[in-house]
């Protein structure tokens, strides 16, 4: 689970703005196998957690109503060019992975 | 779209009824050290007024016009509905975004940092023609704009 994330950071006029896409199956668990019939196990990601120099600019909880293969993007000020961003994604089951991306 | 719209209501019944075997599965498997912050109960929440109280600590929101709520009119893929929520206030401590016809409402809720801007923006699942609402917490006050999104194929059942 090594390249789930793509991350992309921008800084332009003081303000970073940051695009992540994630790889996951965003699954509710309210969808039904149409050839078992039983239930398929929810597996989304609850939380994302973006960090700047160590300190958390953005946190996002979600449920499974976020679309697979999430995509998020946000802005924030403080960030310059070159900086490590660090955003990781936690799920459900406990997966989780992360990825650094420096500022561009 | 007869039988399909049967098969959705099926689906919402045996949803309801399979809930709570759901929900003791989900706590038996959950790792709780990891998901200690994860608001069980507002993103399991069925009531839109239920999962602001557990989210938030409050349901009432005002109206602001100050908030844009940016979604397509028609959504002809629920299961990808792209979703901006952006305002201009200043303090903005966090934003939840909120499909209010969906099983699980609270789709989505993003707590800024001391530097985040108010805008985020991601892609969505609707199982139904409904309102996307976007609630932003500034200055301890709760802020909300909506647009109504018509989907054509829902992308919350299977």
């Amino acid at each position: 689970m090594a390249k789930s994330i793509k991350i992309r950071a921008k800084e332009k006029g003081g303000v970073t703005t940051v695009k992540a896409l994630m790889t996951h199956p965003m699954e509710t668990g309210g969808r039904t196998d149409k050839k078992t019939g039983k239930k398929i196990p929810a597996h989304f990601i609850q939380e994302v957690v973006c960090k700047h120099k160590g300190s958390t600019v953005m946190m996002a909880e979600w449920s499974g109503g976020v679309s697979k293969n999430p995509y998020i993007s946000f802005k924030f000020s403080g960030g310059t060019k070159g900086d490590e961003l660090e955003l990781t994604w936690t799920d459900n089951t406990g997966g989780s992975d992360s990825m650094t991306s420096a500022i561009k | 779209m007869s039988t399909e719209m049967k098969r959705r209501i099926f689906l919402k019944r045996s949803l309801a009824a399979g809930t709570v075997g759901v929900a003791a599965a989900a706590g038996i498997l959950a790792p709780q050290q990891i998901l200690a912050a994860w608001n069980k109960e507002a993103f399991e929440s069925k009531e839109l007024s239920g999962a602001l109280n557990a989210l938030l600590g409050s349901s009432e929101t005002a109206e602001s016009a100050d908030i844009k709520v940016k979604a397509p009119d028609i959504a002809e893929n629920g299961a990808v509905v792209p979703v901006t929520v952006e305002t201009a206030m200043e303090g903005v401590e966090s934003i939840a975004i909120i499909a209010s016809n969906n099983p699980v409402p609270l789709v989505a809720n993003f707590v800024m940092g001391p530097g985040a801007a108010g805008f985020v923006s991601t892609r969505i699942k609707m199982g139904k023609t409904g309102d996307v609402v976007g609630v932003v917490k500034a200055g301890g006050k709760l802020h909300s704009a909506k647009k109504e999104v018509k989907v054509t194929i829902g992308g919350c059942g299977g």
